[in-house]
C-alpha cells in the first residue's frame, strides 16, 4: 500500500471550468500540464464531463482520475477539479467561492448572456481565486472587492440607450419574479 | 405569447453576445486600437477580453502574432482605468509563454507593484513573477521580500504564492526569505497564514527537526483558517507516519483533537489522515470512522462522497471497523449520486457477510448500466475479492459477471471482468467449468483482439483438463473461421493443446488443422503446419516438448541472442541453451487482493522496465574490461542484496549475475557524504578456494549523490559442490578527497587511501538454479530418467506451508501446477518443482512432505546430469 497520506502542498486545484448548457467552454483554466498537456485532451475531458454531469445535478463526480465538484444555474455549469485523493470539501469551498463571486459580479443574474457581457470581470475573478493551482482567496466578498467590481459607476448619460433599456428590463423582470 | 417573447429574448441574447463567432484575424486587427494616441478604456477592455477569450478557447497564436499583440498591450499601461489595467496583467500572463522579449514590461510592472494604487499591487506581483526567470529574480528580491510582509493581505498572499511557484526553479534564493515568511505566518489574515505555512514547509521540508518544531509551535496556537489547519494536519500526519510508534507522537493527539474542530473540512482532513496512517490499529481509527459515519447522512453530496470514498479505503485494511457503518452505507445505495452509490456498494461488498451477497448483487444489477466505466471496474474488482473470500458464492457472482460481459463497455472494463473470471477459475476448481463456458461464449462476440487471444490461451490450457473437452472445440474453431489473424493464430495453438492432451480428439483436430493450413495469414499457416506435423508424427516426446511445455527463454533475450548470432559466423548451429530464461513473471505472483487504491481510476501504468537480463547484457557490452571476457549468455540475475546498513556513509548493494562459466558481482555504490569525492573505488574480494578472480572494474570517480557500479568477475570452480556454497568476503577500497559540498570540486589534489569493510557475499545453490514453469509437469517428468532420492527430517520448519516455502527458496526451483499452495489442515502434501541448472541442465523435483513431530521430506530429483541431481539431494538437510 503506497502511502495514501496527502502530500502537504499548496497545489490543490487542477482546474476551473465554466461551460454553457451545450457543453461549450466559456472559461477554462487547467493547472496540471501532466494531466492535460494540450487543448485536445482538455476538450475531450470537457465533453466527457459534460455528458456525465449535465443531467444529474449531484454535485460531485469522479472522472478520469479527478474529483470534479460542480454546480449549475440556468444555462451555466461551474466546475472545480482536483486530484482524486484530495479533500473534496476544499474543492467545494473553491467552487462556492467561484459561484458566489460570479453571482455577485453578475448581480445574481447567473446566466450565460449576462456572464458574456461581464466576461472581463469574471476572468479577473477567476484569476484572483486561483493562481497556478494554489487557492489564492476563497472569500467571494474579498474577490469582488479585489476585482474592483464596476459598481454602477457609469453615469447614466454615458450608457447607450440599449444598455439603459436592458437594465430597466432586468429590474422589471426581477420585480415580476418576486 | 409568453413563448414568443422568450424566443425573441433568446435571439437578442445571441445577438448581444460579443464573443459569438470571433475570428482571430479580426480580433488581432481590432487590437490595433491599442496603439491609438488616446485610449478608450471600454473599447480596449472589450478587445482585450476577446483576445483572452480566444486564447482560452484554445486558439493557437503564432510567436509573431503573440509578440505583436503583447507589445500592443504594453501600450495600454498609459490608461488609468483599473479594469483595463488588470486585464493588461492577465494579457501579459497569458501571452508570456508564447511571445518573445516579454521582460520589456518589467519596469512598468515593478512600478505598479510598489505604487500607491493598492488594487494593482497584488496582481502586478503575480504578473511580474510570471515573466521573470531565476537570473532576474535577484534584482526583484528586495521588492518581493517587502511584499511578503506587506500589511495588505492580498499583496502578501500574491508574493507568497509566487515565491512558492518559484521554489521549484530557484530554491536557494527563497531560502533567504525565511524570516519574512515567518513574519507572514503570524498575520491575522487567514489566507496569508495558509500560504505562509505552505511556503515555510516547502523551504524546510528536508529538515525534519525544523518541521517538527514548526508543527509543535503551530499546533498550540490556534490557526483560524481551515485551509491552514488542513495543511498542518497533512504535515503532522506525515511526521506521525514516519515514527515507529505513531501513537506515542504528540502530533497524533493533535490529529485526534482536529476531529472535534468546528469546520467539516478540517474534520474530514483529520479523519482521512488518521485512517491512512501506516501503523494504526482499529482502536485508533474508530473515532475517525464514527466521524465519517456521521458524514454519511449529511445532506451535502460532497460530504457523503468524501466519507464513503474514505470508508471504502478503510474497508480493505480494517473491515471490522467499517461494519458499524453498514446501516448508513445501505441507505446510500439508493443515493441519487451514482458515484456515491457505487462506492457504498463496493464498501459493503468488502465488509459484508456471505448472506447479504445475493441482495447486494441484485441492487448493483439495477443501476450498473448507468455508471461510468471506471466505476464498473471498481465494482468488478470488489466482486473479485468477494469471490476469493466466499468461494461458495461463485455461482451468483459468476452469472452476474457474465451478464456484465454481455453489456457494452470499453476494453479496460471488459479486461477487468475477464481477469476476474480467470482468477476465479484458477482459485476455485468448482467454478472452472461454468467460468470457461462463460468465457467461450464471450469470445463469440468480442471486439477486443487482445482479450480474445488471452481467453483462447486460457482455454487451451484449462479446457483439455475438463470433463468434456470436446465442447470447447466448436467455440475455438469458430474463431478460426471468423476472426482476424492474431485471434486465428491463437485459436490454432489452442486446438493443438487439446489434441496433445486428449488423444481421442486427435483425429478430428488433425482434420481441422489441415484446413487451417490453407489460411491466408502466414503466422496462422505456419502454426497449423507445425502442429499438424508434430501431432501426426505421434511422438509423445516431441508433442510434450513443443506443445505442452512451451518456450522458457525470455523473448527479448532470444531476439538479442539471435541478432548477435547472425552477425557472427553461422557455421555452428545456434544453441538455445545460452539464452537467458524468462523469469516467472511477477504479475502471477502478485497478491490476488487488488491494490487498495482501486479508486485511482487511471492507474499510472509504469512503463515496463526492460527485462533486466537484457539491460545487464547491454551494460556489460559497454564496459570494455567485461566485454573482453566473452561471458556469453546471462543465465540468471539474483535479487539485490545490501552489503551495508542503509544509513551509512557509503551504501553498497550487490547483485550476482550468473553466467555459464563466470560469476559477475555488480556492486552498486553510493556516496552519501556531500563533502567527499571518492576516486578509484573498487571492491576487493577475499576469493575462496576453487574460485579464480578474472577481472576487477573500478569506479574512477564517485561524487556525492550519483551512484555508480563497480564489478568483480570470478570464474566458477570445476567442483559443483564448492561452487554451490561459498562465502566471499568483500572490502571497499578507495581514495578520499575532501571537497566543497556545493560545487563538488575537491579542495586539493591530495587524497588518502581508505577502506570500508562490507558484509560477505554468499553464493548458494539457488544461484545456480533458475526456476521455470512447466505447464505439463507429468509429461516432462517421464522424459528424464536419471533420478536421485533422499529422505530428510526438516528441523527448521514446523508446518507444511512453512516447509514448502523454505524448500522453494532454498532450491530456487519454481513450483508447478500451483502445487505450492497447501490446502489447510492436511498432514501431507506433494510439491512439483521445475528449473534449469547453470549450463542448461533441466531439473525436476518432487517433494513429498509429511507432518509428524516436525516435517519429514522425501525429495526425488530428476535431472539430465547425474552430478547435478546428486548435488541437489546432497545439499538439502
Amino acid at each position: 500500500m503506497d502511502s495514501s497520506l496527502l502530500e502537504p502542498t499548496l497545489y490543490i486545484v487542477k482546474g476551473l471550468l465554466i461551460m454553457d448548457n451545450d457543453g461549450n467552454r466559456i472559461l477554462a483554466k487547467y493547472f496540471d500540464h501532466n494531466i492535460f498537456p494540450s487543448n485536445k485532451e482538455q476538450k475531450a475531458f470537457e465533453k466527457n464531463l459534460f455528458t456525465k454531469t449535465h443531467r444529474a445535478n449531484s454535485e460531485v463526480i469522479m472522472l478520469d482520475g479527478l474529483t470534479c465538484v460542480y454546480k449549475s444555474n440556468v444555462d451555466l455549469f461551474f466546475y472545480v477539479m482536483g486530484s482524486c485523493n484530495d479533500n473534496e470539501l476544499i474543492l467545494m469551498t473553491v467552487l462556492h467561492c467561484l459561484y458566489d463571486s460570479t453571482s455577485q459580479i453578475l448581480r445574481k443574474n447567473v446566466e450565460k448572456r449576462v456572464l458574456m457581457e461581464n466576461l472581463d470581470v469574471v476572468m479577473l475573478a477567476v484569476d484572483e481565486i486561483c493562481d497556478g493551482g494554489i487557492i489564492l482567496e476563497a472569500d467571494p466578498n474579498a474577490i469582488c472587492q479585489r476585482v474592483a467590481l464596476r459598481a454602477d459607476d457609469i453615469p447614466i448619460g454615458e450608457q447607450t440607450v440599449a444598455q439603459v433599456l436592458q437594465t430597466a428590463k432586468e429590474q422589471l423582470k426581477w420585480s415580476l419574479l418576486k | 405569447m409568453n413563448f414568443k417573447r422568450d424566443k425573441k429574448e433568446e435571439e437578442s441574447g445571441e445577438a448581444s453576445n460579443p464573443f459569438g463567432n470571433l475570428e482571430k484575424t479580426t480580433v488581432l486587427q481590432e487590437a490595433r486600437a491599442f496603439n491609438d494616441s488616446v485610449i478608450n478604456p471600454r473599447k480596449c477592455t472589450m478587445i482585450l477580453s476577446k483576445v483572452l477569450y480566444l486564447l482560452n478557447q484554445g486558439e493557437v497564436f503564432g510567436t509573431t502574432e503573440a509578440t505583436e499583440t503583447f507589445f500592443a498591450i504594453t501600450k495600454l499601461f498609459q490608461s488609468k482605468d483599473p479594469i483595463l489595467r488588470r486585464m493588461v496583467y492577465l494579457g501579459i500572463k497569458e501571452l508570456s509563454h508564447i511571445a518573445e522579449d516579454v521582460i520589456i514590461v518589467t519596469s512598468s510592472l515593478t512600478k505598479d507593484m510598489t505604487g500607491k494604487e493598492d488594487l494593482y499591487r497584488g496582481a502586478a506581483i503575480r504578473a511580474l513573477c510570471t515573466i521573470t526567470d531565476a537570473s532576474m529574480l535577484q534584482a526583484l528580491e528586495r521588492y518581493l521580500k517587502q511584499a511578503i510582509v506587506d500589511k495588505l493581505p492580498h499583496v502578501s498572499s500574491a508574493a507568497l504564492v509566487r515565491s512558492y511557484h518559484l521554489t521549484s526553479g530557484s530554491g536557494e534564493l527563497i531560502k533567504r526569505w525565511v524570516s519574512e515568511v515567518q513574519e507572514a505566518l503570524n498575520s491575522d489574515n487567514v489566507m496569508v497564514q495558509y500560504h505562509a505555512l505552505g511556503v515555510l514547509y516547502h523551504i524546510r521540508k528536508a529538515d525534519r527537526l525544523a518541521v517538527t518544531k514548526l508543527v509543535s509551535r503551530l499546533t498550540k496556537s490556534h490557526m483560524k483558517s481551515p485551509f491552514a489547519v488542513s495543511l498542518l494536519i497533512r504535515i503532522a500526519a506525515k511526521l506521525v507516519d514516519e515514527e515507529e510508534k505513531p501513537l506515542d507522537s504528540p502530533f497524533f493527539d493533535f490529529l485526534e483533537s482536529c476531529l472535534r474542530h468546528k469546520s467539516e473540512l478540517v474534520i474530514f482532513e483529520a479523519a482521512h489522515a488518521i485512517i491512512n496512517l501506516k501503523n494504526v490499529t482499529a482502536r485508533e481509527i474508530n473515532p475517525a470512522v464514527s466521524v465519517l459515519q456521521l458524514f454519511c447522512s449529511s445532506p451535502k453530496p460532497a460530504l457523503r462522497f468524501a466519507a464513503v470514498r474514505t470508508l471504502n479505503k478503510v474497508a480493505i485494511s480494517h473491515p471490522t471497523s467499517v461494519t458499524n457503518c453498514n446501516v448508513d452505507l445501505e441507505n446510500l445505495i439508493t443515493d441519487s449520486n451514482r458515484s456515491i452509490a457505487t462506492l457504498a456498494i463496493t464498501t459493503l461488498l468488502k465488509t459484508g457477510a456471505e448472506s447479504s451477497i445475493d441482495r447486494l448483487m441484485k441492487q448493483i444489477a439495477s443501476f450498473v448500466s448507468e455508471i461510468s466505466d471506471e466505476f464498473k471496474v471498481v465494482v468488478v474488482q470488489a466482486i473479485k475479492s468477494l469471490c476469493l473470500k466466499f468461494p461458495r458464492k461463485h455461482a451468483t457472482l459468476m452469472s452476474f459477471l457474465s451478464a456484465l460481459l454481455r453489456d457494452e463497455g470499453g476494453l479496460d472494463y471488459k479486461a477487468a471482468i475477464a481477469d476476474t473470471i480467470i482468477t476465479i477459475i484458477e482459485e476455485n476448481p468448482e467454478a472452472k467449468e461454468t467460468g470457461l463456458a462463460h468465457l467461450s461464449e464471450f469470445i463469440e462476440d468480442c471486439e477486443h483482439t487482445v482479450l480474445a487471444v488471452r481467453i483462447l490461451n486460457l482455454l487451451g490450457k484449462e479446457g483439455p483438463k475438463t470433463k468434456q473437452p470436446s465442447k470447447y472445440i466448436r467455440y475455438i474453431y469458430n474463431r478460426v473461421i471468423l476472426e482476424q489473424a492474431p485471434v486465428r493464430a491463437a485459436a490454432v495453438s489452442a486446438l493443438a493443446q487439446f489434441a496433445a492432451h486428449c488423444p481421442n480428439l486427435l483425429p478430428n483436430i488433425l482434420v481441422l488443422l489441415m484446413r487451417c493450413q490453407m489460411d491466408s495469414d502466414d503466422e496462422v499457416r505456419d502454426r497449423a503446419t507445425l502442429y499438424f506435423q508434430l501431432l501426426s508424427s505421434g511422438d509423445r516426446a516431441l508433442t510434450n516438448q513443443f506443445i505442452l511445455n512451451n518456450l522458457q527463454q525470455s523473448v527479448l533475450a532470444l531476439e538479442k541472442a539471435l541478432g548477435s548470432y547472425l552477425q557472427g559466423p553461422t557455421d555452428a548451429p545456434f544453441d538455445i541453451k545460452t539464452v537467458a530464461l524468462a523469469s516467472v513473471t511477477s504479475d502471477e505472483l502478485k497478491p490476488t487482493v487488488a491494490t487498495p487504491g482501486i479508486l485511482k481510476t487511471k492507474p499510472a501504468e509504469p512503463k515496463k522496465a526492460p527485462v533486466k537480463e537484457v539491460s545487464f547484457l547491454d551494460e556489460v557490452s559497454n564496459i570494455p574490461d567485461l566485454a573482453r571476457l566473452q561471458l556469453g549468455g546471462l543465465f540468471k540475475t539474483c535479487t539485490k542484496q545490501p552489503l551495508t546498513e542503509s544509513e551509512t556513509e557509503y551504501v553498497v548493494t550487490s547483485t550476482k549475475h550468473v553466467f555459464s562459466q563466470h560469476l559477475v558481482l555488480q556492486f552498486h555504490v553510493q556516496n552519501t557524504l556531500p563533502d567527499q569525492l571518492l576516486e578509484n573505488v573498487k571492491v576487493q574480494l577475499d576469493v575462496p578456494d576453487g574460485f579464480r578472480q578474472v577481472a576487477v572494474v573500478a569506479i574512477p570517480k564517485l561524487p556525492y549523490g550519483t551512484p555508480a557500479n563497480a564489478y568483480c568477475v570470478l570464474a566458477w570452480p570445476e567442483d559443483l559442490e564448492v561452487a554451490s556454497g561459498a562465502t566471499i568476503g568483500a572490502t571497499l577500497k578507495f581514495i578520499v578527497k575532501d571537497c566543497d559540498p556545493d560545487t563538488g570540486v575537491p579542495d586539493s589534489d591530495e587524497g588518502y587511501d581508505d577502506e570500508y569493510v562490507l558484509e560477505d557475499v554468499d553464493v548458494n545453490l539457488s544461484d545456480h538454479i533458475f526456476g521455470v514453469t512447466r505447464s505439463n509437469f507429468a509429461a516432462a517428468w517421464e522424459e528424464i530418467t536419471t533420478e536421485r532420492e533422499e529422505t530428510y527430517a526438516l528441523s527448521n520448519a514446523n508446518t507444511i506451508p512453512e516447509a514448502v516455502k523454505n524448500i522453494v527458496d532454498f532450491l530456487g526451483l519454481h513450483p508447478c501446477d500451483r502445487s505450492d499452495r497447501v490446502p489447510e489442515g492436511k498432514s501431507s502434501h506433494a510439491v512439483a518443482l521445475a528449473g534449469v541448472f547453470r549450463g542448461g541442465i533441466e531439473i525436476l523435483a518432487r517433494a513429498k512432505l509429511v507432518l509428524s513431530d516436525g516435517v519429514n521430506l522425501q525429495l526425488t530429483v530428476r535431472a539430465q546430469d547425474e552430478l547435478v541431481a546428486e548435488l541437489i539431494t546432497a545439499s538439502v538437510g
